[in-house]
């Protein structure tokens, strides 16, 4: 038993109870990182130092304040996208090796506020382009379930580390699925907010119309903690919401009875493993004894998502990653016998093969010639995706399926082939497209390994998803089961 | 061969006279600042930093398009050029592709006192670029240096038809441009310094064909002159190699001050193809018909209306109303000495003559002149009501701009209003004669030259306030040479 | 076209990179290809999700970094200045 196999309430109460001190915890989760990740490789760099100070500076506001905030004292994890001021920030990137920010980012400055204490940076795929974190330019991370296993990606090293209990909560950023898939693969609780709930400023983009912040964390509640934090308008990001963030937490206790769930045929109709049919068929049955109605409802234009978030995603990067020139960070190349050497040996090194081929896809699909067929097209088979969501949050509160159509899958088998592993965020990846709130919330396991459930709520419905994610959540009651090997 | 015509557009940038930069916080504002010292997260195109529209900036853009008649359209948006420049800390420059702030007007300057038009195609929104400089010499140097301070400058893009048809017609059509910022207060009209910056397309074709030539593009022209100069080089350039039978490369070129020649800027390994797209990071504008409305309110008299109306209701002569209403606070401050009473033509003079003078020795902006129109105005006043003399009055406008004093408090404080009571000037008068007799003879006798140093005395012996005109007449009658 | 691409986007491909990546393009290309199938006559094109319009921030200078946190990140700088390989 350790301290961080504890819910951020219930670690909450020992803190304020004094059963232990915030100095303890982040102890404790470094502790275990430092003899536990070399087998997970979830971290790409601890940081005691600050967590030492954060920590410090928390237990004295749990001591002084009379209601200090839930987060106050909690470790955290930072996916490495979420700028950091004076840490290293290298979205899993060669190119930004050695990248101080000088600024932090909105959510990281949040949770700072708040008390939260960060232990780390989190590994990724780079810059987030991946669904396995074998893209990482430094290391791959593995599953805490089966280390012969992927984490699922991008934010595998947020979801591996808080599966093994490394850090209580972490955040991740999802463009086409990369907080939902990895939280399925690593049975965490994983957060998509609508696109605009949460602020982008300070975090490294991938493709900027579909990224969304989100939480990773062992329980729905623990998310709902971390999103109420980070959620809300931003001045420095233009693309946030200005609608005020709703009850977040009273959504956890409303309970399922009386909504209306749809379960989109295109989504189950084909492709799902056996193993994941069945926990998912389980879960059904669970929400419709709370007293929900489940329906069948189509989203006829599903088949087209895929290809056109693989002509706009990578469209954006192409354009996003213009900025990584080797020139006022990153190593660069500056003794280059020319300034066209220089950017082409800077980004040559640093870039791995994914980004390279999305770079080059994206460069592509907006050339001259080509910029109608491609991305004007794909923008309008977006409009087609966000309009069947539309329709179907006429007749439905939410949308439930499995997260992914297998459990995860192993090393290697899939690196080979880049439409297979795109195809993995087969069912993530609509919602972004639309904009959409959405989570993944563990529904049980099929051969030892996690499966979750995704929920998807209406724009702006974080409340919708978060409500019936705690219904599957403690029906399910499997949050507490721990990594053989991670457990103590 | 038929005779060759040119067709000529020019596209003009113009920094906005904003407080902060396009897309972030820091200073719009960036000469003479330290290198690099002018940045934040967003200009220097950190990872994850992100743009933030500038409203003035939309709004200066959206004021200048109505002063050219443009059409404000709803919708509008901002897009992604991308280029690789050490320059574009982002690797794109955010600007407008395919829905600019406006659309379609028109600039009526004038060529030899007639007046034209030009249309003016749209007027768009952008940032600059930082500013490069070369380690030695361009053409050895073995690095550049890269300063950002410049980077995300709100940047607006006029852009002009092809409507021009021969160099001269260029600088005109840009000094009238240039005359319209600064009377909107847009932009600040620095051609040297490159707040305002010019680059033209020319072609050539047999005159009466409709169809347009081989476009070049030309750059690097900092003054009228210069843009004249590249043009007609131009013209020269592509005579001759049309007439030789030769045909025209399209291509950029650039204005070499020293060679006063246009040079072929190295040719790039491929086209461009900046790849627009829709700029992600900002949500599209949709210009309400009330904003419009309020800024189309608040536009300041056209420059050339503003010229003849001051030129008819005060008979200021062309060349004197174009001066006054060169730049608005030129404008601004002949009116107010016109309604201080100062006469116009005699305000006119005395504000481009020794004011000018004063302002431009002192480095000081007419508007920030140490002595106010009021001022400026009653002084006038005395010396036409002829209480003391123009150059009394000169003298007395230097000491008062350099003092920061009143020019009339000086003028009481030194006792300096001329005399002009014929008892007391009687007795300079016969001093003076008594003083000169020699050339009190001479003008007696016809030599007109004499009078001046008679007058001299007058004046010296009264300590500079003998009224001069009062002196030479009553010298005249004394000496027998009265009525004229 | 993958030379071109390469150019473009400064991505400085060897010959040996450019023989790997041309047949996953071309396989990419082709999955993609399935938008040539969406009846999309009439459709809008959605750039952003979120419905907002006319977001601004007013005329306001905010500090900004120093020169010292400007460069502190460079590669290679000198007098203050950022330093690239000679533009010519």
């Amino acid at each position: 038993m350790s301290l961080l196999d504890l819910s951020i309430s219930e670690l909450g109460r020992g803190l304020r109870a004094r059963e232990f001190s915030s100095v303890e915890l982040a102890g404790e989760a470094l502790g275990r990182a430092e003899s536990l990740d070399g087998r997970l490789g979830s971290f790409l760099r601890t940081t005691p130092e600050l967590a030492l100070e954060q920590a410090r500076a928390a237990d004295r506001r749990l001591a002084d304040e009379a209601d200090p905030p839930a987060l106050c004292g909690i470790p955290i994890g930072h996916k490495d996208v979420l700028c950091t001021r004076g840490v290293e920030t290298t979205a899993g990137s060669r190119i930004l090796e050695g990248f101080r920010p000088p600024y932090d980012a909105t959510v990281v400055a949040r949770l700072a506020r708040d008390g939260a204490v960060v232990v780390g940076k989190m590994n990724c795929d780079e810059f987030a382009m991946g669904s396995s974190n074998e893209n990482s330019g430094f290391q791959p991370t593995v599953n805490p379930w089966d280390e012969e296993r992927v984490p699922g990606g991008s934010s595998g090293g947020s979801a591996a580390a808080v599966a093994a209990r490394l850090t209580v909560a972490a955040l991740g950023t999802d463009t086409g699925g990369s907080v939902r898939l990895p939280a399925s693969f690593c049975g965490v609780v994983g957060v998509k907010p609508s696109y605009g709930r949460v602020s982008r400023y300070g975090v490294i983009a991938f493709a900027s119309s579909l990224d969304q912040v989100g939480p990773l964390a062992k329980t729905v509640e623990d998310a709902q903690l971390v999103l109420s934090c980070i959620a809300g308008p931003d001045r420095r990001d233009s693309t946030t919401s200005p609608a005020p963030v709703s009850d977040l937490a009273g959504a956890l206790r409303e309970g399922v009875r009386g909504l209306r769930l749809g379960i989109p045929r295109e989504y189950v109709e084909a492709g799902l493993e056996d193993g994941i049919k069945a926990v998912f068929e389980s879960a059904c049955r669970w929400l419709e004894a709370e007293g929900a109605e489940l329906v069948e409802v189509s989203l006829p234009s599903t088949e087209y998502a895929l290809a056109a978030y693989y002509v706009i995603a990578p469209a954006e990067v192409s354009s996003n990653l213009a900025r990584m020139d080797g020139i006022r960070f990153g190593p660069g190349e500056p003794q280059a016998p020319s300034l066209l050497e220089a950017y082409e040996l800077a980004r040559n090194r640093g870039f791995g093969p994914e980004v390279r081929r999305r770079v080059a896809l994206g460069t592509f699909v907006l050339s001259s010639g080509y910029y109608d067929a491609y991305y004007l097209r794909a923008q309008k088979v977006r409009t087609l995706v966000a309009q069947d969501f539309s329709r179907v949050f006429e007749r439905v509160d939410a949308l439930i399926s499995p997260t992914a159509p297998t459990p995860a899958f192993r090393l290697g088998e899939r690196t080979h082939d880049p439409l297979a592993m795109y195809a993995t965020d087969a069912l993530t990846l609509p919602a972004n497209l639309a904009g959409i709130s959405g989570l993944s919330v563990p529904a049980g396991f099929t051969a030892g390994l996690p499966v979750g459930v995704q929920v998807l709520g209406p724009y702006l419905g974080e409340a919708m998803c978060l409500r019936v994610g705690a219904a599957v959540e403690r029906a399910a009651d499997v949050w507490r089961r721990v990594p053989a090997g991670f457990d103590g | 061969m038929a005779e060759l015509q040119a067709v000529i557009g020019l596209e003009v940038h113009a920094q906005l006279l904003t407080r902060s930069k396009m897309f972030c916080g820091c200073r719009a504002e960036y000469l003479g600042l330290p290198p690099n010292s002018n940045t934040c997260p967003t200009c220097l195109g950190l990872p994850g930093a992100l743009p933030v529209i500038n409203r003035r900036a939309v709004e200066m853009t959206i004021q200048t398009a109505l002063a050219l008649g443009c059409r404000i359209p709803e919708f509008s948006k901002f897009d992604r050029k991308n280029y690789f420049y050490p320059d574009l800390p982002k690797g794109y420059q955010i600007s407008q592709y395919d829905l600019p702030l406006s659309l379609g007007g028109h600039l009526e300057f004038e060529v030899d006192g007639e007046r034209r038009s030009c249309g003016i195609t749209r007027v768009h929104l952008e940032e600059d670029a930082g500013t490069l400089h070369h380690a030695g010499e361009i053409h050895t140097a073995k690095f550049s240096l890269v300063d950002l301070n410049r980077a995300g400058v709100p940047l607006m893009e006029i852009v002009g038809e092809p409507d021009l048809r021969s160099p001269r017609e260029a600088p005109q059509y840009l000094r009238a441009l240039r005359q319209l910022l600064l009377h909107l207060g847009v932009n600040d009209g620095n051609m040297e310094q490159g707040s305002l910056r010019c680059d033209a397309n020319i072609s050539l074709r047999p005159r009466g064909q409709r169809e347009l030539g081989v476009k070049v593009e030309v750059k690097n022209m900092n003054s009228f002159r210069s843009l004249e100069a590249a043009l007609e080089f131009e013209v020269r350039r592509q005579s001759a190699v049309i007439e030789s039978g030769g045909t025209v490369h399209q291509e950029t070129r650039g204005w070499s001050e020293v060679e006063q020649a246009t040079v072929s800027q190295r040719s790039k390994e491929e086209a461009q193809d900046y790849r627009y797209f829709p700029e992600p990071d900002l949500p599209p504008l949709q210009v309400s018909r009330d904003l419009v409305e309020r800024l189309r309110g608040a536009l300041p008299e056209p420059p050339l209306r503003l010229r003849d109306r001051l030129r008819d209701q005060h008979q200021l002569g062309e060349e004197q109303a174009a001066l006054i209403t060169e730049r608005p606070q030129d404008a601004a401050y002949f009116e107010a000495m016109v309604a201080a009473g100062a006469p116009p033509r005699s305000a006119a003079n005395w504000q481009l003559g020794p004011l000018q003078a004063l302002c431009k020795d002192a480095k000081l902006d007419i508007e920030h002149s140490p002595v106010p129109a009021v001022e400026l105005a009653a002084l006038v006043r005395m010396v036409e009501a002829g209480e003391v003399s123009g150059t009394t009055g000169r003298e007395v406008l230097v000491e008062a701009f350099a003092m920061g004093r009143s020019p009339v408090d000086l003028i009481r404080e030194r006792g300096l209003i001329q005399v002009s009571d014929a008892a007391q000037m009687q007795a300079w008068v016969d001093g003076a004669i008594l003083q000169l007799p020699k050339a009190a003879a001479d003008f007696r006798s016809g030599n007109d030259r004499a009078l001046g140093p008679l007058v001299g005395a007058v004046r010296k012996a009264s300590g500079g306030v003998a009224n001069p005109d009062l002196a030479s007449r009553l010298l005249r009658e004394r000496l027998g040479r009265g009525g004229g | 076209m993958v030379a071109h691409l390469s150019r473009l986007a400064r991505l400085g491909l060897t010959d040996a990179e450019m023989e790997a990546i041309l047949p996953q393009l071309r396989a990419i290309l082709a999955a993609v290809d399935r938008l040539q199938e969406a009846d999309v006559s009439g459709v809008d094109a959605t750039a952003q999700i979120g419905g907002l319009y006319d977001v601004m921030r007013d005329d306001q200078v905010d500090p900004g970094l120093t020169a010292e946190e400007a460069l502190a990140n460079a590669p290679s700088h000198e007098a203050g200045l950022l330093r690239v390989p000679a533009i010519q």
